[in-house]
């Protein structure tokens, strides 16, 4: 009986939450736009293959050969070749950024390759845009061959026995030694937008009926601290989940993104994910006196778990202060672990490290949430 | 009064502090069962914070008692079970159907049969063909109807109306009132605070508080009786004149106009009729003695606390 009236309120709440939500047009809007647009912008301002990069060429031995892989890399539309820089010009617009790349042929390029020995090609890059010059990169040893090729097959053939020499392409990344893939943004992106929507949203679950004044009635009523929190949370978690579902279909039909692993393993990943995220929510809201204040405390967070998950950048990059606030963020070890059931088939137990953290975080916040709950108008 | 004996609200010494001021300073406050108790007192005097102390959506900072048995500090959750409250802003869900805020409170109360209490409550309320229509899109007499009906859904041993009439027409007010007194008569004990006199008038006693204490209770005429208040109604072309060279004058102390006449109260009654028969010789207008209402004693309450309170 008692059960049976515990579970009673706790429906009464929750089907109150979703009918608001779903009459909370806007809003609704927003949960479901916002994925979209983010995956669009995001999507698409990564541009994987961006092409017509400016190249800086500096030539210290004009052969044959060298102008011929010069050439293969105009032809290959990933370079824009200029020529007539001096070494210093070149490396100026690199650092300035009117240049993404530097090709240098060293002095006796030719008669290296001549006398068999394997010559250098320097290709130094600004890889502060890593996703920018990654495709060129690996396009590059491809053009060297097939120019190669094309000018040993030629009546000026330098030396027969030449073909079996590759001249080595020594590629310096500078300024971010580290890549970020554009699969690794797509599972990222979940980790975010469930990071901002789902703690929002709880994080005004409370506040809003505080601003209405609806809470006097809700506290006057024989609800259960717990019982108002399940109630209130478990909707934002079947948002959640949409929002997700429009994810990860988007990101199959417009980036063709990858699902090594299971599906099963991945959802339940973000089921503790957002479950996280929305006690979370649910905490600020009850510290906060009004929207307005439950909105600054979900963007304070919300900061953080960009900047420091590794979502944006690298984790292994960052001073060890910062790593150690990532590693208290949820974000942190769902990227980790969504990173790794989508792209590289993790397994459970090979994802379970990553998912006790979040766990934790989850028993921690909601304790706090329940301690910190006002039973009364106080 | 049908009082079996039974006492509903039985607090002592309830005091509550906001940072430095005593909102409620040393309540004592007894319903008996089926009790209609008026909650009297000018605006911040403490009403409401004393409705919330006894259902325990506020903690006492002093003082004891119980409420339906139970007490008020550490038995909150179980007086919640057994008491309506009707909070002086609408705060049902405006976003929320006539239905859907129905069907929210039977769940929360666990009613065995949410859909045939919210179909009987529906129904009782003659809103049967407006269920679907959202709460906020319903005028303040409507939206008063449905948090009382609301708040009787799980049938509460006691209810705590706080200005529940509060912009409500008169007609819908005489309803509220009526349906007060119908459930009453089954038992049901009311506390209801209010500003307007005449619902005084309709409760079985009335408790009127200023500055966070209870100055007077008691039933209408005893407390019109008690304070010693004597009367005057001043009538005639002079009138409006003459209220003004009383004003101030030995035993007056309050002056109104009341449509044409005017009526003069003092607790001091020789030197009160002493004035004003001085007046009436110098102006048009004739004397006589008239009733002192409930208000007249209120207003005057009202001053003294004032002062007190200033004195302090």
């Amino acid at each position: 009986m008692k059960a049976h009236s515990a579970a009673s309120r706790i429906r009464a709440v929750l089907l109150k939450e979703v009918i608001q939500m779903r009459r909370d047009r806007l809003t609704f809007a927003m949960i479901i736009g916002i994925p979209i647009l983010q995956l669009v912008l995001f999507g698409y301002a990564i541009n994987t293959d961006p092409k017509n990069l400016p190249t800086g060429v500096v030539m210290a031995d004009p052969g044959p050969v060298a102008r011929s892989i010069v050439a293969g890399m105009q032809t290959s539309g990933y370079f824009l070749i200029e020529r007539g820089h001096t070494e210093a010009e070149a490396r100026a617009g690199l650092t300035a950024g009117t240049l993404a790349f530097v090709v240098t042929v060293p002095a006796g390029f030719h008669s290296d390759l001549v006398r068999g020995q394997s010559p250098e090609i320097i290709v130094e890059a600004d890889a502060s845009d890593p996703t920018a010059s990654a495709n060129a990169i690996a396009a590059l040893p491809e053009i060297v061959n097939r120019a190669i090729a094309a000018s040993t097959q030629g009546p000026m053939s330098a030396a027969n026995g030449a073909g079996a020499v590759r001249p080595e392409i020594i590629v310096h990344r500078h300024y971010n030694p580290e890549r970020i893939t554009a699969y690794n943004i797509v599972p990222g992106l979940i980790g975010t937008i469930l990071t901002m929507t789902a703690t929002l949203m709880t994080a005004l679950a409370l506040t809003r009926e505080i601003e209405r004044g609806t809470i006097e009635n809700l506290l006057a009523m024989p609800l259960r601290p717990i019982e108002i929190m399940i109630g209130k949370i478990v909707p934002y978690i079947g948002l959640g989940f949409l929002q997700v579902g429009v994810i990860l279909i988007a990101a199959y039909l417009l980036f063709s993104v990858p699902m090594e692993g299971s599906l099963t393993l991945l959802l339940s990943a973000v089921l503790l994910f957002i479950a996280a995220n929305v006690t979370l929510g649910y905490t600020f809201s009850t510290l906060a006196r009004s929207q307005l204040q439950a909105m600054q405390m979900t963007f304070f967070f919300f900061l953080p778990s960009i900047l420091l998950s590794g979502f944006m950048f690298p984790f292994r990059g960052m001073p060890v202060w910062a790593q150690a606030i990532g590693q208290v963020l949820p974000l942190t070890h769902f990227l980790r672990a969504v990173r790794g059931v989508m792209l590289k088939g993790n397994d459970m137990f090979q994802t379970l490290p990553h998912l006790w953290p979040v766990t934790l975080f989850l028993l921690v916040i909601g304790t706090i949430a329940l301690m910190r709950f006002r039973r009364t108008l106080d | 009064m049908n009082t079996n004996g039974e006492t509903i609200i039985d607090v002592r010494g309830l005091t509550k502090r906001f940072g430095d001021k005593t909102a409620v300073d040393d309540v004592d406050l007894t319903v008996a069962k089926g009790e209609i108790v008026g909650f009297l007192g000018p605006n911040g005097s403490g009403k409401t914070t004393t409705i919330r102390l006894i259902c325990g959506l506020l903690r006492p900072d002093g003082g004891e008692g119980t409420c339906l048995g139970h007490d008020i500090v550490r038995e909150a959750e179980a007086i919640k079970r057994q008491v309506g409250y009707m909070t002086q802003r609408f705060s049902l869900y405006e976003d929320l159907t006539i239905r859907e805020n129905l069907e929210f409170v039977a769940r929360l109360y666990a009613l065995p049969n949410v859909r045939q209490s919210v179909d009987e409550t529906v129904e009782g309320l003659g809103l049967k063909s407006r269920q679907h229509q959202l709460a906020g899109t319903l005028s303040g007499g409507w939206k008063q109807r449905l948090a009382l009906a609301a708040c009787i859904m799980h049938k509460p041993r006691l209810l705590l109306l706080d200005e529940p009439t509060a912009g409500v027409d008169p007609k819908a007010r005489r309803e509220f009132w009526d349906e007060i007194h119908h459930l009453a008569e089954d038992g049901l004990t009311v506390l209801v605070s209010t500003h307007y006199m005449d619902e005084a008038e309709r409760c079985h006693r009335v408790v009127y508080i200023a500055y966070g204490t209870i100055v007077a209770r008691g039933t209408a005429e005893e407390i019109i009786e008690s304070s010693g208040l004597g009367t005057f109604v001043v009538a005639g072309s002079g009138a409006a004149a003459a209220a003004r060279a009383l004003n101030g004058m030995p035993g007056v102390e309050q002056v109104a106009a009341f449509g044409q006449d005017i009526h003069v109260v003092g607790s001091h009654g020789p030197s009160l009729a002493e004035s004003v028969h001085a007046v009436a010789e110098r102006y048009p207008i004739h004397v006589a003695p008239g009733e002192t209402t409930l208000e007249d004693v209120f207003i005057r309450l009202m001053s003294e606390a004032q002062v007190n309170e200033n004195g302090r």
